[in-house]
């Protein structure tokens, strides 16, 4: 028999961004929340000796700890899954703060194209332009409608850039100016521009200033450290949940954070649900949180996990296509990209901060015709410095030996002598790339894992050979003497890191047929149960996801409020 | 010797605090920010300097790290030559044997890396594909000897030697043969731990010295790596830059 707590107008389940944003919009509003968090509470004082690359980017000291909890993956239906056993393609946030704490920091907004992605690339190419498994669908939100809250996001977060000339209307500018150009990025920014393409500094949840935000919070600026991704920053200069919104949600009072509690079911009854079941990890002990309404914010995966687990919504079938619980599962595609060797210039490689970096958005969305071009969608090519770390950064040419004497030598001669132009690859969805529960392996409570089947798609390798091409022709202007391309994508390998930019499987839409949330991420088959996240997406864009993620949060927050005075469906 | 490193330390201590005048993190009211307090366990009060002033006493004489705490002492000259060929020593500087590469393999594999600590170790065990990751149920701390054994085993069946007796030619050869799996074992994946081998030597060069290896931050600095700054504001913009590395010990 469960421990049963007194009932709270709110549980949030997992306080990563996420759950950070909806504790504090909603402790201010005056409502009692309980935020539980399966890992541990951290502070800033735990990144005193932060600058280590082996425990923290190499180890991943700060992710979640797999033998207690992975995800099991297959290419294609007709493969056995089996579990992710080591970490690679992607880094799993755990403990308070959640990935916030060791992202990168670069904050983008979705274009307007993402949102009305159906229908936009109908109205310009045709309906024959989308091949029949892929499944985009509009978001039933529009970027006017949701500019708002990137506006909101920004300004919370002390977000410092300059405007995309490519990109979405802006309501505002941002609240800081942009970081600092190294050498490396005038290069890029020259380059592009001969090109007749259109450079801006990647906008950065690295503070370019000392900053004072709307709720009061102060913090500090960035000293490009290079200990950025992967790490938690010890000045505070990074936006992350601890140092922006978990505080404020604290002053309130109104706020319960309770750590190492691991959600595993949402209760509900008669097609409503009346709170959370957990297990306190330090003593095993099973806890019932009642609540009138519940907020699921544990990231895309613990998202589907959760809501498969408990029965809430219906499980997504690949063979017909209906249910939407798993759906449209995506990610990124970044192995797009090129690398330049100078043979006269070295550069300060050593150096950065996580969102350091210069882009051009002329191939990203539907900003170039695709009319010719065997895919849809693009990405922003950027030069980005977040501080090259020697273990995991040893560039040596195509085709020369990866140990050995020449290994060596190679490496020594061209670590700041290299440069590389990246592509942030847009990921659509297919029918046959979806979450579910795995029949066999189990996380450490007993639930099933979440099964993931994935694999890259011609539409990817086409989209990778063509940022890979751009790539070499920006290193080209840039000055390289010889420049290494991607030439194949090949299939998609849960071993090597790509990013961690999973999107989809409790995806947002205007109908219950085709979608799990409305646009204020409240589910339709259960009114009072919000799923907050890149979960929500229904396709990835050419961007790095938590800017659109963190204007959700804010816009589901809204919602929340409304409900909790009105009730019913929001939309 | 001694005096130097605590005039270091003194170069230090002043450097932190024009760091700080600079940054203008020291104004008033910035309650959020971690900075200001994370200053204070940086080597600012006394206690904290007399402490790293008997550190670096005990360093002088033996290295007290360097002992083996999971592998044999015949294993460990096997890592030893092996990962020498991966990282030799050139006329750049050190390899991978100077830098105290091996000792830092042996103490990570005596610990939770070498346990697989936390990776999902539950079975069932499947063959899978490539694409899916390693899905066997042995530890590394296993793998690595059982790789060691047949690294031996191999040599002595080709030239009747152990690994460490042969010829560098030999030796490269031998490892070549394990990278590509052009040698057929019933035990590990030949290229499997070829694969753990080279990334731990990588890892023992590059790492924090800290780790056991990176010896006096040797093999950062032929690759001109700073290791651990305050930050890089005042770089940043600039042209290349050569900074006399520091190490997280300097954080204490
Ligand atoms: C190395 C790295 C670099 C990145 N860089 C960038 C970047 O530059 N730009 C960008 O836009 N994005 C970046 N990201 C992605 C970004 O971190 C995520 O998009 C963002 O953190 C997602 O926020 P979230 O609140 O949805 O989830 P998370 O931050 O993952 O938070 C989810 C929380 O839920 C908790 N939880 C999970 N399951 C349970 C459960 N059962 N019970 C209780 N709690 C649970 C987790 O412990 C976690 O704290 C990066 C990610 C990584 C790993
Ligand atoms: S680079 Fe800047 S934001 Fe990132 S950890 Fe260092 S100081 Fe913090």
């Amino acid at each position: 028999m469960a421990k049963k707590m007194p009932k709270t107008d709110v549980v949030i389940v997992g306080v990563g961004w996420g759950g950070g944003i909806i504790a504090s919009e909603l402790t201010k509003k005056g409502l009692q929340v309980v935020g539980l968090e399966k890992g541990e509470e951290r502070h800033t004082e735990d990144y005193y000796m932060v600058h280590d690359e082996l425990r923290y980017a190499v180890r991943k000291e700060l992710m979640q700890d797999l033998s207690k909890e992975t995800l099991t993956f297959r290419s294609n239906e007709k493969m056995r899954a089996l579990p992710m056993r080591q970490y690679g393609s992607f880094l799993l946030g755990e403990g308070l703060g959640g990935a916030g704490v060791h992202w990168n920091g670069q904050a983008f907004r979705f274009l307007p194209y993402d949102f009305e992605i159906r229908s936009k690339t109908i109205d310009r190419y045709g309906k024959d332009k989308i091949p029949a498994d892929m499944t985009i669908q509009d978001w039933g939100i529009t970027y006017d409608e949701l500019e708002p809250y990137f506006d909101q996001f920004e300004k919370m977060a002390g977000i410092s850039g300059e405007e995309n000339p490519l990109g979405g209307k802006r309501s505002d500018k941002y609240p800081t100016g942009p970081m600092k150009h190294s050498k490396q990025m005038d290069l890029f920014k020259k380059a592009t521009e001969n090109l007749k393409y259109h450079p801006y500094t990647i906008p950065s949840a690295n503070l370019s200033e000392n900053y004072t935000n709307p709720d009061g919070i102060a913090r500090s600026a960035c000293q490009y450290c290079s200990f950025c991704e992967r790490f938690g920053c010890e000045y505070g200069a990074k936006a992350d949940p601890v140092v922006t919104v978990i505080p404020v949600a604290n002053k309130t009072g109104k706020f319960d954070l309770r750590t190492h509690s691991w959600v595993r079911r949402i209760v509900h009854k008669g097609g409503k649900a009346t709170g959370v079941l957990y297990t306190d990890t330090t003593t095993g002990e099973e806890i019932e949180q009642p609540a009138d309404i519940v907020v699921v914010t544990s990231y895309v995966f613990n998202n589907v996990k959760l809501l498969l687990n408990s029965k809430v919504g219906r499980p997504y079938d690949p063979a017909t296509g209906n249910g939407v619980i798993g759906k449209n599962y995506a990610y990124q595609v970044i192995k797009g990209a090129a690398t330049g060797f100078f043979k006269d210039q070295e550069f300060n490689n050593f150096a950065g901060a996580g969102a350091l970096g210069m882009a051009i958005d002329d191939f990203n969305g539907d900003n170039f015709d695709h009319s010719d071009l065997n895919f849809i969608h693009g990405g922003y090519l950027a030069l980005t410095q977040p501080g090259a770390r020697p273990i995991e950064n040893n560039p040596i040419p195509k085709g020369s030996p990866t140990w050995g004497a020449d290994f060596k030598k190679n490496s020594l001669e061209y670590v700041n002598k290299t440069l590389s132009v990246g592509a942030m690859g847009a990921s659509m969805p297919y029918k046959h790339h979806y979450l579910d529960l795995d029949p066999t392996y189990k996380d450490t409570f007993g639930d099933p894992l979440i099964r993931m089947t994935f694999d890259f798609e011609d539409q990817d390798s086409e989209l990778a050979k063509f940022t890979a091409s751009k790539a070499s022709e920006i290193l080209k202007e840039m000055g390289a003497d010889q420049i290494d391309s991607m030439d194949e994508l090949g299939p998609y390998d849960i071993t090597t890191y790509q990013s961690t930019h999973n999107t989809g499987g409790v995806i947002m839409g205007a109908d219950p047929d085709s979608s799990a949330v409305n646009n204020y991420s409240q589910m339709w088959d259960m009114d009072n149960v919000f799923v907050v996240g890149a979960s929500a997406f229904a396709h990835n864009s050419g961007y790095n996801p938590t800017g659109t993620v963190g204007a959700m949060a804010y816009r589901a927050s809204e919602g929340i409020l409304k409900y909790n005075k009105n009730g019913g469906m929001l939309v | 010797m001694a005096d130097d490193n605590n005039q270091d330390q003194q170069e230090k201590d002043v450097s932190r605090r024009k760091f700080l005048r600079n940054s203008g993190i020291a104004v008033g009211g910035l309650a959020v920010g971690g900075v200001v307090g994370s200053l204070i366990p940086w080597g600012t009060t006394d206690n904290d300097r007399n402490q790293v002033k008997n550190q670096t006493a005990n360093q002088k004489g033996k290295n007290y790290n360097h002992a083996l705490m999971y592998l044999t002492k015949a294993e460990f000259q096997t890592v030893e030559a092996a990962t020498e060929r991966i990282f030799p020593k050139d006329d750049r500087g050190p390899g991978a044997k100077d830098l105290g590469v091996p000792y830092y393999i042996d103490h990570q594999l005596a610990g939770s890396y070498g346990f697989n600590a936390r990776d999902y170790m539950e079975p069932p065990f499947y063959h899978g594909e490539k694409v899916q990751g390693y899905q066997g149920r042995l530890k590394r701390r296993e793998i690595f000897r059982i790789g060691l054994r047949e690294l031996d085993n191999q040599s002595q069946q080709k030239h009747k030697k152990k690994f460490k007796d042969l010829t560098d030619e030999q030796m490269d050869k031998m490892l070549q043969g394990f990278e590509g799996d052009k040698i057929k074992l019933s035990t590990v994946s030949p290229s499997g731990f070829f694969e753990l081998l080279r990334s731990m030597t990588l890892e023992g060069l590059y790492s924090d010295p800290l780790y056991g290896g990176n010896i006096n931050m040797d093999a950062w600095r032929m690759r001109n790596y700073p290791g651990d700054q305050m930050g890089y504001m005042d770089v940043i913009e600039k042209d290349f830059q050569k900074i006399e590395p520091s190490s997280l010990r300097d954080h204490m």
